[in-house]
């Protein structure tokens, strides 16, 4: 066994004493204000640049100048948007879901709540959503090996997708998806809370950076419906004025440090 | 058999045969082990830890996980456990999530995606193929509401992970340096793993 000398009791006492701090914040404070849900029903989009479907089944890929928001929409039940991020300018720099969760100490991203990246900085951020019914954790559906090319998924969309971009499957991350209500047991376990869904449910992200996204809309694995997989509406919005008291840019101490690495560059 | 012992706050990679047997110890108690598998043969298959959690239906690993890879197939299984659980939603540390997490001044801190950087270039790969990883003997639990939090670990010295590989694996480790939260005890330490036929 290789010899240890432990750190003095004193340091691993002040660095205990900051994390409880960071902890009971995190926890208790955050976000700033309750996320009050976005209204069922969305009001007419705010400057257009452009509207389009995305059929169920099938993958699209769009770039973001910051400030604009792309608004998603489900057109019925069982559309769901599994997502994926990465900088315009370096895409080595991509969605990062795991930090994303935690450091706002929690999986449950809703109205208020950012996307970091691998750099600790903000991507996207959730400026409206009517459910806050989203997965973070299992992701969506994988090759099903046999099966017609009908039979469609989000892992083969996604690699398709990335090549569009000029990327491949190493550049995938995790992804975030849309419309999802994957929730968790106490003991860990997932299950699908389909009664969270409306299915004229809608979300809008701005991003905070120039981004390349790639969007899929594929049954989520977890969904027991077997019908028709509907199609999502796209629209992006131009870029508006952003108060400085903005939800997502103010809603926690850890949001704040992330738009100050964006500002870092 | 091999034994490797991987120094506190250092990194360590291995290739375990298909049918071997790779045992992780976490050989002081309480010292997250941050841990990658890429399919030997082919690194862009590599772990997934959605895959991981959509095939067992559940957030933690613990013995009968199946360990899955980007293209749905099985790289290895947990056969063994001491301990009871560990995480695979929380990825690992590095010097920008820090500042993030606990402050600028945290940015100059050793971390785990700096293990990872190092590691993984002696194997002609590069930041974009660091992929979220499994936190063995790392304690968050996720609530109901979908709060998580890193909380003190559950493991004691000694306590082990057995994982028989179903394919030929490079496994990657950080041997976690983070002292800004409990998931080393704020004191990171030493660990051993072995590898047998």
């Amino acid at each position: 066994m290789m010899p240890h000398t432990p750190r003095p009791p004193q340091a691993i006492a002040a660095d205990r004493a900051r994390y409880e701090d960071h902890q009971r914040r995190g926890l208790t404070f955050a976000p700033k204000a309750p996320p009050t849900p976005s209204p069922l029903q969305a009001p007419p989009p705010v400057d257009p640049l452009w509207h389009r479907t995305l059929p169920g089944g099938w993958y699209d890929v769009l770039t973001m100048r910051p400030g604009q928001v792309l608004r998603l929409q489900s057109q019925g039940l069982g559309g769901c948007v599994s997502l994926a991020a990465w900088a315009l300018r370096d895409t080595s720099e991509r969605l990062n879901l795991p930090d994303t969760v935690k450091v706002q100490w929690t999986t449950d991203l809703r109205k208020g709540r950012v996307l970091f990246s691998d750099m600790g900085r903000v991507m996207l951020a959730i400026t409206e959503d009517n459910s806050g019914a989203h997965d973070v954790l299992t992701g969506g559906s994988g090759r099903t090996g046999a099966g017609t090319p009908a039979q469609r998924n989000t892992r083969d969309n996604m690699i398709l997708a990335a090549a569009k971009l000029g990327l491949d499957r190493r550049d995938l991350p995790m992804l975030m998806t849309f419309f999802a209500p994957v929730r968790v047991d106490a003991a860990g376990r997932f299950f699908w809370n389909g009664t969270l869904l409306s299915g004229t449910d809608w979300v809008e992200l701005r991003a905070e950076m120039p981004l390349v996204l790639a969007l899929s809309n594929t049954r989520h694995p977890m969904d027991p419906s077997t019908a028709e997989v509907p199609p999502v509406m796209l629209t992006l919005q131009a870029a508006g004025a952003v108060d400085d008291d903005d939800l997502c840019r103010t809603a926690s101490a850890e949001a704040i440090r992330g738009f100050q690495n964006n500002v870092r560059g | 058999m091999q034994i490797h012992d991987i120094p506190a706050e250092k990194p360590w990679s291995g290739i375990i045969r298909k049918g071997q047997t790779l045992r992780i110890i976490d050989t002081c108690g309480q010292q997250a082990i941050d841990t990658i598998f890429y399919n030997a043969a082919d690194f862009g298959e590599r772990y997934s830890a959605q895959d991981t959690m959509q095939a067992q239906g559940a957030a933690y690993i613990t013995t009968g996980s199946r360990i899955m890879s980007s293209e749905g197939r099985v790289m290895l299984t947990v056969t063994a456990d001491t301990a009871g659980r560990h995480d695979t939603c929380a990825g690992c540390c590095s010097c920008e999530s820090n500042t993030v997490r606990f402050g600028e001044p945290t940015r100059h801190l050793h971390a785990c995606r700096e293990n990872f950087i190092l590691e993984l270039s002696r194997h002609g790969m590069t930041r974009r193929d660091i992929v979220p990883n499994i936190n063995f003997f790392m304690n968050v639990p996720i609530s109901p509401n979908g709060a998580m939090t890193i909380d003190d670990g559950i493991s004691s010295a000694g306590d082990h992970v057995d994982l028989v590989a179903d394919m030929d694996v490079l496994c990657v480790i950080s041997n976690c340096p983070q002292i800004n939260n409990p998931c080393n005890g704020f004191d990171p330490t030493p660990i051993r793993v072995e590898i047998k036929d």
